[in-house]
């Protein structure tokens, strides 16, 4: 299974190289993958990997501001627009957490503002995730897609 | 007198659920407890046949509701052994109990440069009204430490305690560590020196016997369904002339006696803590609920979880990296864990894929875990419908889980 996902990543590389890809495209590919797991234990394992492979935050980002509140594990966004794309980074001190906080970069990483404020998420669904979703839980999915929105907003409104 | 678990278990209609298609093992416990269907029937019954508001009426219904209402306080009373039925006040929780003493103590008893004190394991139910008391009467809320096995330094509330001191209020059981506290001891300590007690029994009603009398305390509070019990409904014991000196809290309908634009009379004791329609089905849910677990009996009820607790302990205990917080000598049947480099939230959700219920994060006691310098923990509790085979299939999970972080 760790194979497979290298595998995946260089193929979202290769294809990001060549031409880049929507955020549609990816979600669908995010489900594609998704859809090869057998139970639960090879998803969150899968999360897991994800959570430990993702490149976290710099101290310096993990401040209050870029702290998304209402969640039980710390989770960290910070954004910035280069050349009319938004470059998402982020962290947490829970790995599974942080490694649904990859999925949403994987998705919206790169994209224009406008892109992002526009986009349906619908993969969070798709992969199970949902249950992850409501806006009490404590992970702060919710949370979570709506800061990256809000960063969509913010900087649709600079450009 | 052993338990028949298997007896019991099938009185709890969820614990038949599955979760993710497992079977559910609850582990929930201290945050909430599962309610026997002789408490659901009992309140299905009064919806069915008996339901209409309280006290008011001239009728057949309302008479059977207020009859029902009544009874359950009656049932209350004697289950906390306390001397006068008017001295027991339903609310909505331990919660609206304790913001009730607080705000209704203050307004009489609390003045500019007062004190109140609170432990360091209370729930934020017990901290936060006494905030919010003490910045409005310009009085000082202090504290009384625990050390790290997670045991109050009671040693140390004689020296807290000034001329200035109105009210200790402290937790006979900390819902995080598990710490039995010696109330007794607080008790007599603080009132040798004239000062009143509320106890926070919210978790302890549920394991052991409470004595209002023989304990001597001022105020006592829990909620109904960590006991078994419906939501929604909750206790504050009181002693009759400190109730009665105390003003009432909320104003509505039920708490007068005769209202006037001139001036408006309270309604005796209870009924002037108790504004606006009771929940007297939940009540009589209630009293179901202290029904059911009399006929089992606390001190079997008691027996049964330290056991758990011992057999769980020495499980986890076993497991490399495993820390418990709160390693009091006399403990109820709480865990609370941490894995070593495993956050406790990934370490719930992995758990509850395998369809077991526990508790992650503060557990409403921050301070606590400021104490120890972390986040949260994972917390499992047991209750006496609990097994040791659900015991061991926790113990098999967290390894599971610690399994899934190593690779
Ligand atoms: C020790 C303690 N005090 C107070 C409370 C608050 O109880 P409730 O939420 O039922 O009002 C709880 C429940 O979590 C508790 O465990």
């Amino acid at each position: 299974m760790p194979s497979k996902s290298k595998e995946v990543e260089v193929t979202t590389l290769c294809l990001s190289i060549i031409r880049e890809m929507t955020i549609n495209e990816i979600q669908e590919e995010i489900i594609e993958e998704f859809a090869g797991f057998e139970d639960w234990m090879d998803k969150y394992a899968y999360l897991i990997e994800l959570g430990t492979d993702l490149q976290g935050l710099d101290e310096q980002y993990q401040t209050d501001q870029n702290l998304i509140k209402g969640c039980q594990s710390k989770v960290w966004f910070n954004a910035s627009l280069e050349e009319g794309k938004v470059k998402l980074e982020a962290d947490s001190d829970a790995i599974i957490v942080k490694g649904i906080a990859a999925l949403l970069i994987r998705v919206f990483n790169n994209q224009t503002p406008e892109d992002i404020m526009n986009a349906d998420l619908n993969f969070i669904d798709e992969i199970g995730l949902k249950q992850h979703l409501s806006p009490t839980r404590s992970n702060g999915l919710v949370s979570m897609v709506k800061q990256i929105k809000m960063y969509g907003i913010a900087f649709n409104h600079v450009k | 007198m052993t338990l028949d678990i298997n007896k019991i278990r099938k009185d709890f209609p969820i614990l038949q659920e599955k979760v993710h298609g497992k079977d559910l093992v609850y582990f929930d416990n201290a945050a909430t407890s599962q309610k026997p269907t002789q408490v659901i029937d009992e309140m299905v019954k009064y919806y069915y046949k008996y339901n209409s508001n309280i006290h008011r009426g001239v009728h057949y219904l309302s008479n059977k509701s207020t009859d029902g209402n009544e009874n359950a306080r009656k049932i209350v009373q004697n289950f906390i052994n306390a001397e006068h039925l008017h001295e027991i006040i339903f609310t909505r929780g331990t919660t609206e109990s304790i913001n009730l003493v607080a705000n209704s103590f203050a307004e009489r008893y609390i003045g500019e440069g007062d004190e109140v004190i609170v432990s360091e394991m209370e729930h934020h139910s017990n901290i936060v009204p006494w905030q919010l008391v003490c910045e409005k009467k310009k009085a000082v809320l202090k504290v009384i430490p625990f050390n790290d096995n997670g045991e109050l330094l009671v040693d140390q509330l004689d020296e807290l305690i000034t001329d200035r001191t109105k009210i200790v209020a402290v937790n006979h059981i900390s819902n995080s560590l598990g710490t039995i506290n010696p109330v007794q001891k607080i008790i007599d300590i603080a009132h040798a020196r004239g000062v009143k007690v509320l106890v926070d029994a919210a978790q302890s009603v549920q394991h052991l016997k409470i004595d209002v009398q023989e304990w001597d305390v001022d105020f006592l509070v829990f909620s109904g369904h960590k006991l078994y019990g419906p939501t929604g409904i909750g206790v504050l014991y009181g002693k009759e002339d400190l109730l009665n000196e105390m003003p009432p809290w909320q104003g509505g309908g039920e708490m007068i006696k005769e209202v006037r634009f001139s001036g408006t009379t309270y309604n005796e004791l209870p009924f002037k803590f108790e504004a606006g329609t009771p929940n007297y089905i939940d009540a009589i849910g209630l009293g179901a609920a202290i029904e059911y677990v009399e006929n089992i009996g606390l001190e079997n009820i008691d027996a049964y979880e330290q056991e758990l607790l011992a057999y769980a302990t020495e499980k986890l205990s076993s497991i490399d990296g495993l820390k418990i917080y709160g390693t009091a000598e006399h403990k109820t049947s709480v865990i609370s864990f941490l894995v070593d480099g495993i956050h406790f939230y990934d370490m719930g959700m992995l758990l509850d894929q395998m369809g077991i219920a526990v508790r992650t994060g503060t557990h409403c006691t921050e301070p606590i875990m400021q104490h120890f310098g972390i986040d949260g923990t994972v917390r499992a509790s047991f209750s006496f419908y609990n097994t040791k085979e659900e015991i061991d299939a926790l113990y098999n999970g967290i390894l599971k889980v610690c399994k899934m972080f190593v690779h």
